[in-house]
C-alpha cells in the first residue's frame, strides 16, 4: 500500500496503480481521453499531465505510478497550463463543428473545451482533413477529421474485442485511425469502439442524426437476447427508441454491450410490427378490436378442450419471453387441462426431463469465468451465441488459462485454444468419454464400464492432461450441446469431468430466460409433452408466444407440418411474420422495450425491467393478454394488477439459488462411437437469426455476419461430392431442401455438412442435426 | 501471392526472433516482398499478414509508418535524396534540383517512361558524403555532385 | 579520415573489417581473456563504472550505472540491444564503425550479454545503410563460424546469439523503446517509461540498449582496463570520441579524439571553414541540441560538461558547422520539417505542435512571418518541451529555441524584409 497525497488529499491505494486511479479513489477529477479504465495505458493524449513534487516537468496521471509519499497538485499552476497546452494542441486541427458533431452534447472533447480551451485560436495555419473510408453497416467514420488520436478504439479491438480491424496507420501529423484499406469491421462487439470516442469520429450509422442527446431521455432496461443479460440504457425520444447504449454492470456486461444487444433497436421501430390484434376469416385476414380477437381465441381453446381435450392443446414460447409471460402462459394451459408447454424449442433430446435436480445454469457467477484457469468448451460458437462471455474467457486466457474444446466446428474464438477435439455431432460424446477415461486414469478414479470402452486419442489425452493440472476449471455446455440429441449424455459426462478437477460445471444460457422458464415452471411435468413432442404428434390447437416456428424450432419442417395441421393457431407476437399463413389469431404482443417483466440470466441473477415507451400501436403486454384471456377462459387466479404481481407470484416461495443446479441423475451412458456413415449436419444459429427483434434489426442484417447461409464443408466433402466451392447445391433433409451455396471450409470435420438453422433459407430442412444429403445442381455456378 | 523464393527468405528472418514472436519478421518481410514485387500492394500485404499470422491492418500500420516502404507503385529505379540541413549546407537541394530538371519530375514524381521515381529523404547517416542519395533503397551514392548523377543517370537507362 | 582512437584505427582499405584483420589488431582478445579468465561478472560492471563511459548515443548515460540496472537474478530471457539507428542529422559515425570495425562491436555485445546474463542480442541497423546492414551479418557469420558467437562461446558454457534488424527508414526508432517496439514488429512509437527496458524491455524482457559506439568501446576497456581509457579523455568524459563533423568545411568526415578536445583543433582537422568564410554557428551535438554562435564554440571543449556549460549538449557527436553565407532562417525551417515528418504521432504536443512550429517558420521563410509569431512560436515549444513520451518533442522544440537565442535578429528582419539578412 501507499500513501499519496492528491490536492492535499490523502489517499491509500495498492503498489502499482497509478495516480489517475488514486485521484479517482479520492474522488478528484484528472481531465484525460486516452485513458480508459479497462484498456492497456497508452498515455499519449497528454491532458492527465499533474504537478508532481520533486518531479522536474508535468507527469501523466493515467501512467505514473504512485509511489509512498508522493504528492500531487492536479490544478496548480504547473499542472493547468500543461493541460491547457495540451487543450490548444488538441483543438488545433479539430474542426469546431460542434453545433452539427453527432456527439455533441456528450463529447468529451466539447466537455473539456470548455474547462481548458481558451476562446479564441491562436493557430492561423491550414486545419488537417481526413478523407473518410467506409467500414461498415454499423460505424460511421465519416467524420474522421474529428479524431484525436486517442488509440481507444484500436485498443479496444486488441485487447477487448480479440481482433484488430482498426489501426493507426501513417505517422506524425499524417497518422489516421483506419480500417485495412476497404476492410469492414466485422467484430461483434464493434459498437463499443462508438462509446469509447471520445469525439465524434466514429459515430453510430443507425443513430447518426436522428436525434441530439439532450432530446433523449433514459431509462434502464436488460437485454432480451442472450442469456448474460447485459444492463441496457434504452434511449427514447417521442415513445421511440433511438438507441440502446450499456447501463454498466462490473458482474454482468461490465461497461460494454454486443452490437446484437446495441443495435437490435432497429427492430423494435420494424414496419413488420404487429399493431392490431388479427383473426384469419374465411381465409383472409382481418383487424379486429381486441375484445373480438381474445373471445375468438378463448372460444376456439375452449372448444377444443371441451371436445378433443385439453391434452389437444400445446403451448410453446421462446426463451425470450419474459418471466411473468412463461409464469402465465403455463398457468393458462395448466388451468385449461394440459400439460403440454414448453420453450426449450431447439432442444431435441428431453431424456433428462425428470431426472434434473433443478434448472440448468452456469454453475458460477459470470464474473468467474475470468478466473479459470483451465476452460473445456463443449458444443458452443461461443464468440456468436454469447459474445461477452468469449471476451471473458479471452480475457482468462490471456491470464494464462488453457482453453479446451469439444465441437463439430472449429470458428476462430480470438484467443489461444490449447487443445481441441474437432469431430461430427455423433462422436462428441464418445470424445468426452474419452477424455473423462483420460483424466480417471490421471487422477486414479474409476469410471463406469461404458467410459472405460472408449479408446483414447490423442486430442482427448491432451484435453485430459491440461485440465488435470489446473486448480480452477470449467466445464461449459454451450447451445450446441444443449440442442444435441444426445444432449443428455453429453450433460452427464461434463459434469463427471468437472467433477474429478473439482470443477465448475455449467450451461451457456441459449436465451435471455433459459432458465427464468424453468423458474417459471414453463415446461411440461410429468404426463406433459414436451416442445418436440408437441411438434412430432401434431396437436389441435396451438399457442405461440413470440414463436416463429419455422425459425426458432429445432426442427422448421415438422413444425410447420403441426402448425397447418392445427384447427386452431393463436400466435401472441410483436411482429407480423410467417404465421400468416397457418394462424387463426395474431394477438400483437409489446417486445421488451414497451413492456415490464423479469429475465433470469444464466447465472441466476433475476432482473426486472420496466417498459421505456409505450405499446406501439394497440399492442399490449404479453402478461396482461394472457390474464385476459386467463378471464375469458372463466378461470380463477388471473386477477393481476401489475407484471410485479405476476412475478412475484411466479417466485414466492422459490429459493432461486437453491433452483439452480445442474445435477442429473439416472440417465444411463452410451458412449458408442460414431457409425452412421451418411453426410450429418452441422448447424448453428446465426448471431443476427437468433431472435424475432434481431432478425428485424436492419443494419444488424446488413453485416457479414447475417450473409446469406452457405453449405459448408470440408475441402475434401467438396470434392468426394464433385462440387466446387461457390457452385450451388441442393442440401436434403428429410421432405425438404434448400438450395445454397457451397462453401470449403476445412476446419469442419469430414462427413459433415455445416448448414445455419434459425433462417428463412434453410427453413425448408429439418432437424438441426442428423442425415443430411448434398447433390450437385448441374450447371449451379452462383 | 509471394514467390517460393520470398517465403524462404522471409522464413530465415523469423528465425531470428523467439518461436513465439514470428511478428517481430514483418520489417523484412516486407523489406522482401516489396523488392520482388516493386512496391506493397493490398494483396502483398495481406500475403505477408497471412504468412506471419498478424491482422492485416497491424500490418499496414507498420508499412505506413517507415519511410521506406512504397504503398503505390514507384519507377524501376527509386531515387531518394537527402535534403536535410548537413546535406543541404554541401549541396544535397542542388543535387535535388539537378535531378529534378534532368528528369523533369518532382518529388513524389514518377516519369512518365516508368523508369524513375524521385523522392524526397530524411538524414541517411551519411552527412559526411554530401550529397547522398539513394537508389532503390539499397544502393547508397556519396559525394553527388552534377558529374556523378549524369554518370548515375546513364547506368540506370 | 582521421583516426586518433582506437576505434577507427583500422585505415581505410580492402578487407580491413574482416574477422582475421581484427583479431591481428587484438580483436576478440578481450572476450577470450573474460571466459580464460572466468571473470565475474561483477568485475565488467566495476570496470566500466571506473572508465567512465557515457553512453554515444545522445543522452551521455554512465553505461557502467546502466548495465547495473539489470535484474541479475531475473529467470528467463534478458536482453541486449545495440542501437545502430543512426538517424539524426549530422551523425554519420555508427555506419563508419560498422563499416571499418563490425567485429568490434560484436565483441563489445557479447561482453555485454555476458556482464548481464543475457542470451541474446539485436543490432539495429539503419534502414538506409544496406550495405552496411549485408556486411554486418557476414561479419555475424565470420564470429559464428569462429565460435566466438552462437552456443559454447569458446568452449565455455556461456552462448550468446545476436542477429542484425534492418531498420527501414523511421528516425524515431532511435529512441531506444521505440526501437524496442520496431523489433516486436509494431510501428516504432515510443514507450511511457516507467517502466524502464531494464526492467521491461524488448519482448517485455529486461533489457540493455546502447549505441553502436557505446558498444565499440567495451573491448577496449576490458583488454586495456577503465582507468586507461578514463585516462584517454577527462573525468567524468572517460575515452575517445567520435565526432562527426559535416557542413561548411572543408574536409568533411568523423574524427576520433579524446573527449575534451578543443571545438578549434577538431575544425582544424576537418579542415577549416570552407573557402576561407566566416564561422558562423555550429551545432555541436546533432540537429536536435540548441545552436551556438561560433565565437562561443571557438572557446568550448568537446566534452559533455564543457558544452552543456556552453548552452548546448554533446548529444551523439555530430558537429554541424555553418558559416556566414547561412540563413538561419532556412537552417530552421528544415530542421522544423524534419521533426514535423519524423514525429510518431503518438502523443499531442509532439503530433499537433511540430506541424504548428514548422508551418509558422515556414511561413516566415517565405515573408509571410508576423512579428509576434516568434513568441508565439516559444509559446508553442514550452508547450512541446517536457510534455512528450519521448524526447523528441524537446528535439523538436531545442533547435527553434536555441535558434531564436541566438539569432533572434535575424528572423525579425526576415519577417519585416521578407528576405533573408545574408
Ligand atoms: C528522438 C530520439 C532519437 C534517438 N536516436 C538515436 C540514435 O539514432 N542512435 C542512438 O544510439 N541513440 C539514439 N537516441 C538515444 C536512445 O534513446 C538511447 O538513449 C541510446 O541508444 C542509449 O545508448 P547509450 O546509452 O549507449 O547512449 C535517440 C533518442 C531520441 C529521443
Ligand atoms: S514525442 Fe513525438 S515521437 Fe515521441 S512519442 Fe510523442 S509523438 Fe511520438
Ligand atoms: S489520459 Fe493520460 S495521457 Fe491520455
Amino acid at each position: 500500500m501507499a500513501k499519496i497525497e492528491i490536492d492535499g488529499k490523502q489517499v491509500e491505494i495498492e503498489n502499482g496503480r497509478t495516480v489517475i486511479e488514486a485521484a479517482h479513489l479520492a474522488g478528484i477529477y484528472i481531465p484525460h481521453f486516452c485513458y480508459h479504465k479497462k484498456l492497456s495505458i497508452a498515455a499519449n493524449c497528454r491532458m492527465c499531465l499533474v504537478q508532481v513534487e520533486k518531479a522536474p516537468k508535468p507527469l501523466p496521471a493515467c501512467a505514473t505510478p504512485v509511489t509512498d509519499g508522493m504528492k500531487v497538485f492536479t490544478a496548480s499552476e504547473q499542472a493547468v497550463k500543461a493541460q491547457k497546452g495540451v487543450m490548444e494542441f488538441l483543438l488545433i486541427n479539430h474542426p469546431l463543428d460542434c453545433p452539427v458533431c453527432d456527439k455533441g452534447g456528450e463529447c468529451e472533447l466539447q466537455d473539456l473545451a470548455v474547462g481548458y480551451g481558451s476562446s479564441a485560436s491562436r493557430y492561423q495555419e491550414e486545419k488537417r482533413m481526413v478523407v473518410p473510408k467506409e467500414v461498415g453497416p454499423l460505424i460511421s467514420t465519416k467524420e474522421m477529421s474529428r479524431c484525436i488520436n486517442c488509440t481507444r478504439c484500436v485498443r479496444f479491438g486488441q485487447e477487448i474485442g480479440g481482433i484488430m480491424e482498426l489501426g493507426q496507420a501513417f505517422r506524425g501529423e499524417h497518422a489516421e485511425i483506419m480500417s485495412f484499406v476497404s476492410n469492414s469491421v466485422d467484430s461483434e462487439l464493434s459498437g463499443n469502439m462508438i462509446d469509447l470516442c471520445p469525439v465524434g469520429a466514429l459515430t453510430s450509422k443507425p443513430f447518426r442524426f436522428t436525434a441530439r442527446a439532450w432530446e433523449l431521455s433514459h431509462r434502464r432496461s436488460v437485454s432480451p437476447h442472450d442469456s448474460l443479460g447485459s444492463n441496457l440504457t434504452v434511449q427514447v425520444k417521442n415513445n421511440r427508441v433511438m438507441r440502446v447504449l450499456p447501463a454498466e454492470n462490473e458482474e454482468i456486461n461490465e461497461c460494454w454491450l454486443s452490437d446484437k444487444d446495441r443495435f437490435s433497436y432497429e427492430g423494435l421501430n420494424s414496419g413488420e410490427r404487429l399493431t392490431k390484434p388479427m383473426i384469419k376469416q374465411n381465409g383472409a385476414w382481418q383487424e379486429v378490436e381486441w375484445q373480438a380477437a381474445l373471445e375468438y381465441a378463448a372460444k376456439g381453446l375452449r372448444q377444443i378442450a371441451d371436445g378433443a381435450g385439453a391434452e389437444h392443446i400445446g403451448a410453446l414460447a421462446t426463451p425470450h419471453s419474459t418471466l411473468e409471460e412463461l409464469y402465465l402462459l403455463q398457468k393458462l394451459v395448466r388451468s385449461v387441462g394440459s400439460d403440454n408447454v414448453d420453450f426449450r424449442l431447439r432442444q431435441s433430446d428431453f431424456s433428462a426431463d425428470g431426472k434434473q435436480a433443478g434448472a440448468p445454469w452456469l454453475g458460477m457467477p459470470i464474473a468467474e469465468i475470468n478466473t479459470r484457469d483451465r476452460i473445456l468448451l463443449v458444443g458452443s460458437f461461443l464468440r456468436k451465441d454469447h459474445p461477452l462471455l468469449a471476451h471473458r474467457a479471452r480475457d482468462a486466457v490471456k491470464k494464462g488459462a488453457q482453453a479446451s474444446i469439444v465441437h463439430s466446428a472449429d470458428d476462430d474464438l480470438l484467443m489461444n485454444v490449447a487443445n481441441k477435439a474437432i469431430v461430427a455431432p455423433d462422436a462428441m460424446a464418445n470424445v468426452l468419454a474419452q477424455i473423462l477415461k483420460a483424466l480417471a486414469a490421471e487422477k486414479q478414479a474409476v469410471v463406469e464400464a461404458s467410459v472405460q470402452s472408449a479408446e483414447v486419442g490423442s486430442a482427448a489425452a491432451a484435453i485430459a492432461k491440461s485440465l488435470a493440472s489446473g486448480e480452477r476449471v470449467a466445464v461449459l455446455l454451450g447451445n450446441f450441446a444443449q440442442q444435441h440429441p444426445q444432449a443428455a449424455q453429453l450433460q452427464v459426462l461434463g459434469q463427471q469431468i468437472a467433477a474429478l478437477c473439482g470443477g465448475k460445471f455449467g450451461f451457456l444460457g441459449e436465451a435471455a430466460n433459459s432458465v427464468g422458464g424453468h423458474l417459471a415452471k414453463a415446461l411440461p411435468r410429468a404426463n406433459g409433452m414436451n416442445a418436440a413432442a408437441m411438434l412430432a404428434a401434431p396437436r389441435k390447437a396451438y399457442i405461440l408466444l413470440n414463436v416463429e416456428a419455422e425459425l426458432d424450432t429445432h426442427n422448421p419442417q415438422q413444425a410447420l407440418v403441426a402448425m397447418k395441421a392445427a384447427d386452431l393457431v393463436v400466435a401472441l407476437s410483436a411482429y407480423k411474420h410467417q404465421a400468416t399463413d397457418y394462424a387463426d389469431v395474431l394477438l400483437p404482443i409489446a417486445p421488451f422495450s414497451e413492456t415490464s417483466g423479469t429475465f433470469v440470466n444464466t447465472e441466476g441473477r433475476v432482473q426486472s425491467f420496466k417498459g421505456a415507451i409505450k405499446p406501439l400501436g394497440e399492442a399490449r403486454p404479453g402478461w396482461k393478454v394472457l390474464r385476459v384471456l386467463g378471464n375469458l377462459l372463466n378461470e380463477t387466479g388471473f386477477e393481476y394488477d401489475t407484471s410485479e404481481a405476476v412475478r412475484d407470484e411466479a417466485l414466492s416461495g422459490v429459493d432461486v439459488a437453491a433452483q439452480l443446479n445442474n445435477a442429473v441423475q439416472g440417465v444411463a451412458l452410451e458412449t458408442a462411437g460414431a457409425g452412421s456413415g451418411s453426410l450429418q449436419r452441422v448447424s448453428d444459429v446465426p448471431i443476427y437469426s437468433a431472435d424475432a427483434i434481431v432478425r428485424r434489426a436492419a443494419s444488424l442484417q446488413n453485416t457479414r455476419d447475417a450473409e446469406a447461409p452457405c453449405a459448408l464443408m470440408h475441402g475434401a466433402e467438396l470434392s468426394r461430392l464433385g462440387v466446387h466451392a461457390g457452385e450451388q447445391v441442393k442440401v436434403s433433409q428429410g421432405e425438404g431442401s434448400a438450395i445454397l451455396v457451397a462453401a470449403a471450409d476445412d476446419r469442419l470435420p469430414q462427413g459433415v455438412v455445416r448448414v445455419a438453422a434459425g433462417h428463412a433459407a434453410t427453413a425448408g430442412l429439418g432437424a438441426m442435426f442428423g442425415a443430411v444429403t448434398v447433390e450437385p445442381i448441374t450447371g449451379g455456378r452462383a | 501471392m509471394l514467390s517460393q523464393d520470398a517465403i524462404q527468405k522471409i522464413d530465415r528472418e523469423i528465425a531470428k526472433y523467439p518461436a513465439e514472436q514470428k511478428q517481430s519478421a514483418v520489417m523484412a518481410a516486407l523489406a522482401i516482398a516489396q523488392m520482388e514485387k516493386g512496391w506493397l500492394s493490398t494483396e502483398t500485404i495481406e500475403a505477408v499478414a497471412g504468412h506471419l499470422g498478424m491482422a492485416p491492418v497491424a500490418v499496414y500500420e507498420v508499412a505506413s509508418f517507415y519511410n521506406m516502404y512504397d504503398l503505390a507503385p514507384v519507377g524501376k529505379v527509386k531515387i531518394t535524396v537527402c535534403t536535410n540541413l548537413p546535406c543541404a549546407l554541401s549541396g544535397g537541394v542542388h543535387a535535388a534540383d539537378y535531378l529534378k530538371q534532368k528528369l523533369g519530375i518532382g518529388f513524389n514524381e514518377t516519369t512518365p517512361d516508368g523508369r524513375f521515381t524521385l523522392k524526397e529523404g530524411e538524414c541517411m547517416g551519411a552527412c559526411g558524403d554530401a550529397p547522398v542519395l539513394l537508389v532503390n533503397n539499397v544502393r547508397m551514392c556519396s559525394f553527388m555532385q552534377p558529374e556523378q548523377i549524369d554518370r548515375l543517370l546513364g547506368e540506370c537507362q | 579520415m582521421g583516426a586518433l582512437g582506437f576505434i577507427l584505427n583500422a585505415e581505410e582499405g580492402e578487407r580491413s573489417w574482416r574477422l582475421a584483420e581484427y583479431v591481428k589488431r587484438g580483436g576478440y582478445s578481450a572476450l577470450k581473456k573474460i571466459i580464460d579468465e572466468n571473470i565475474p561478472p561483477e568485475n565488467i560492471v566495476a570496470e566500466l563504472k571506473k572508465s567512465s563511459l557515457r553512453g554515444r548515443g545522445g543522452a551521455g548515460f554512465p553505461t557502467g550505472l546502466k548495465w547495473s540496472f539489470m535484474p541479475r537474478q531475473f529467470p528467463g530471457a534478458k536482453y541486449v540491444v545495440c542501437n545502430s539507428d543512426e538517424g539524426e542529422p549530422g551523425t554519420f559515425k555508427d555506419r563508419d564503425i560498422l563499416r571499418w570495425n563490425p567485429h568490434m562491436v560484436i565483441e563489445g555485445m557479447i561482453i555485454a550479454g555476458y556482464a548481464m546474463g543475457c542470451a541474446r542480442g539485436y543490432n539495429y541497423i539503419h534502414g538506409e545503410i544496406w550495405e552496411i546492414y549485408k556486411r554486418f551479418e557476414e561479419a555475424l557469420e565470420e564470429a559464428r563460424a569462429a565460435k566466438l558467437l552462437g552456443p559454447n562461446i569458446l568452449g565455455s558454457d556461456f552462448s550468446f546469439e545476436l542477429q542484425a534488424h534492418h531498420g527501414y527508414g523511421a528516425y524515431i526508432c532511435g529512441e531506444e523503446t521505440a526501437l524496442l517496439e520496431s523489433i516486436e514488429g509494431k510501428k516504432g512509437q515510443p514507450r511511457f517509461k516507467p517502466p524502464f527496458p531494464a526492467s521491461f524491455g524488448l519482448y517485455g524482457k529486461p533489457t540493455t540498449i546502447n549505441n553502436t559506439e557505446t558498444f565499440a568501446s567495451i573491448p577496449y576497456i576490458i583488454r586495456e582496463g577503465g582507468q586507461k581509457f578514463l585516462e584517454l579523455g577527462r573525468p567524468n568524459n572517460g575515452g575517445t570520441k567520435l565526432f562527426s563533423v559535416s557542413g561548411h568545411v572543408n574536409n568533411p568526415g568523423n574524427f576520433e579524439v579524446p573527449l575534451g578536445t578543443p571545438f578549434k583543433k577538431l575544425l582544424e582537422m576537418a579542415g577549416g571553414v570552407r573557402n576561407g568564410h566566416k564561422l558562423k554557428a555550429v551545432i555541436p551535438g546533432g540537429s536536435s541540441m540548441p545552436v551556438l554562435p561560433g565565437e562561443i564554440m571557438m572557446e568550448t571543449d568537446m566534452d559533455y560538461d564543457s558544452i552543456q556549460k556552453a548552452g548546448s549538449y554533446l548529444g551523439s557527436g555530430a558537429v554541424i558547422v555553418m558559416d556566414e553565407t547561412t540563413c538561419m532562417v532556412r537552417a530552421l525551417e528544415r530542421l522544423s520539417y524534419f521533426y514535423f515528418e519524423e514525429s510518431c504521432g503518438q502523443c499531442t504536443p509532439c503530433r499537433e505542435g511540430t506541424g504548428w512550429l514548422y508551418r509558422v517558420v515556414h511561413r516566415i521563410e517565405k515573408g509571410e512571418g508576423r512579428q509576434e509569431d516568434l513568441d508565439l512560436l516559444l509559446s508553442v515549444c514550452e508547450n512541446i518541451a517536457g510534455r512528450t513520451i519521448c524526447a523528441l518533442g524537446d528535439a523538436a522544440a531545442w533547435p527553434v529555441q536555441g535558434m531564436l537565442k541566438h539569432y533572434r535578429s535575424e528572423f525579425e528582419y526576415h519577417i519585416e524584409h521578407k528576405r533573408c539578412l545574408v
